[in-house]
């Protein structure tokens, strides 16, 4: 980190170990990475990677593109396992645990990603509906036809606050980038989510949508309290947008500091 | 500049000329099994006039028309009836065989190389064996036609299903879904489109089995072109050549049209 000029803020790795750090996390421990190592094969993807995300913070994961960025994402949601270290996910190590309750633990987890990842042939409701299949898995939340009234009822709140209830009939391809990552914010939230993940939300979306969807999604979240971790190539909204930031450059975690304690020069660093 | 263009023709390696030498050998070695010959070939065209002459005018007596007819129709029933049977037990078998969605890889691997077996044995062979377990008759046919679209469809939904875009099954899989739900929810709606083009061909594809099904006694129109045949009743015989012709490519008409509706309105 110091080859970057920023100072090692680095959180504690256990909340009983005091570090001093500016800004150890008082509240519960939403996400604790310990050592974690990912390779494909013999390929490095990035090494030892430790920090802890507290209840409510707001996380932005920057660094080159090839850094494994969304890679440690996956790993940090058990989506793909880590080759080495452990990860924990709202107080349960990811790696030991069952599938079954890998699935639980995920009913409290929402994802957004770049490509916003609806299904394109169904309508914007049922997309949503589908965001609480972790909560209520089978066949009644399948289409939003099937769906209970409470679902619909919860997937309708979660497009009005997106602003896209009454898309609520469409089918998904025939929205625009903007909506159709609005829409994702919607599945994404619609199950109440304990924390959040988004793999570059707005890359795929022009500088304007983008901003659009960065504020409602953050106001969102805010307003629910959740954990975010989002990765993003644009500095100033890993300044903006997030309380913390952490760096990945050469396979190594290579800053990890408040977003107030840097400038986009500092950020500027990790991909030169 | 000439220099650095390429030539126009590459001199082939000794290796590549090798190959080429044998695939001629091998191509001219076919022919001599298959019992290819010129002087044959050339004979052909007067006793194929001969043929025609007699065949033509084809039988066009009513009492004739309305048996082939109502034989004809008998034969869409065993396509139609077994290519749906067909398709719906396809997208259970699919799911099981393809690779990353439901079954362990060792799962897929025995159902793909059954469903390689299957698709290995002729529809025709299929209605010898169930003429045998259910004796004469469509319903013979129609079971060789529901398990050839099974060989067919499995393969081919199992394939699509694994072609998907995985974006849409991740993000309901970060949601905590369970895998026949993502699978319910994002896979098969993404194959959709292909999986309705695929059924398509396989209804084309069953009536165009089910026309000859009747040579081995699985029903159909068939057995009314091998009787015609087998009596020189060629005028008759050109009847049922016609008949089967006319609805074939009718249905492929329809088949394409339908295709060109859905798939293209979808997308």
């Amino acid at each position: 980190m110091t080859d970057l000029g920023v100072k090692n803020r680095a959180a504690p790795l256990a909340q009983s170990e005091p570090t001093g750090a500016a800004f150890a996390p008082v509240s519960p421990v939403d996400i604790e990475a310990r050592g974690v190592t990912k390779r494909f094969g013999e390929t490095p993807v990035f090494s030892d990677v430790s920090f802890r995300l507290a209840r409510g913070e707001a996380v932005a994961l920057v660094g080159a593109n090839g850094t494994g960025k969304s890679t440690l994402l996956r790993c940090l949601m058990g989506l793909i396992p880590a080759t080495d270290g452990s990860v924990h996910l709202l107080g349960q190590q990811t790696d030991r645990s069952k599938a079954s309750v890998l699935r639980q633990l995920r009913a409290n987890v929402g994802l957004v990603s770049q490509k916003h990842n609806l299904v394109p042939r169904l309508s914007v409701l049922s997309n949503v509906v589908h965001g609480l299949l972790g909560t209520y898995p089978g066949l009644r939340h399948w289409s939003h036809t099937l769906a209970p009234p409470p679902s619909r009822a919860a997937a309708l709140h979660a497009l009005e606050r997106v602003g896209l209830a009454h898309f609520a009939g469409r089918r998904a391809d025939r929205l625009s980038g903007g909506q159709s990552q609005r829409v994702a914010i919607a599945r994404a939230i619609v199950g109440a989510p304990k924390v959040l993940f988004a793999d570059e939300p707005c890359a795929s979306l022009d500088p304007s949508a983008g901003e659009d969807v960065m504020e409602l999604f953050f106001r969102l979240a805010r307003d629910e309290g959740v954990t975010v971790v989002f990765t993003s190539h644009n500095v100033t909204h890993a300044l903006k947008y997030g309380d913390r930031v952490l760096g990945l450059a050469q396979g190594r975690m290579r800053l990890d500091a408040t977003a107030a304690s840097l400038s986009a020069q500092d950020l500027r660093g990790l991909y030169d | 500049m000439t220099d650095i263009a390429p030539a126009r023709f590459e001199r082939p390696s000794a290796l590549s000329f090798l190959g080429y030498v044998f695939g001629l050998v091998i191509i001219f070695w076919c022919l001599a099994g298959a019992g290819f010959s010129v002087e044959k070939v050339a004979s052909a065209p007067p006793r194929f006039a001969d043929f025609a002459s007699r065949a033509f005018p084809p039988n066009l007596a009513p009492d004739v028309l309305v048996r082939l007819g109502w034989k004809m129709v008998e034969t869409l029933q065993i396509a139609i009836a077994g290519a749906v049977i067909g398709v719906i037990l396809s997208v259970p078998v699919a799911l099981v065989a393809a690779r990353g969605l439901i079954a362990p890889p060792w799962v897929n691997q025995i159902v793909r190389t059954a469903l390689g077996f299957i698709r290995a044995v002729p529809d025709i062979a299929w209605a010898l064996v169930f003429v045998v377990a259910v004796g004469l008759g469509p319903f013979a046919g129609m079971l060789a036609i529901v398990i050839d679209t099974i060989g067919f469809c499995g393969r081919f939904f199992a394939d699509d299903m694994e072609a998907t875009e995985k974006g849409p099954a991740e993000s309901l899989t970060a949601t905590g879904a369970r895998k026949i739900d993502v699978v319910a929810c994002a896979t098969i709606p993404a194959a959709m489109p292909a999986f309705i083009s695929t059924s398509l061909y396989a209804l084309e594809k069953a009536v165009r089995s089910s026309t000859i099904l009747g040579l081995v006694g699985a029903g159909g129109i068939g057995i009314e072109l091998k009787v015609g045949f087998d009596l020189f009743d060629y005028p008759t015989a050109m009847t049922v050549i016609l008949m089967i012709s006319v609805v074939v490519i009718g249905i492929e008409q329809v088949s394409g049209w339908t295709r060109t509706k859905i798939i293209g309105e979808q997308q």
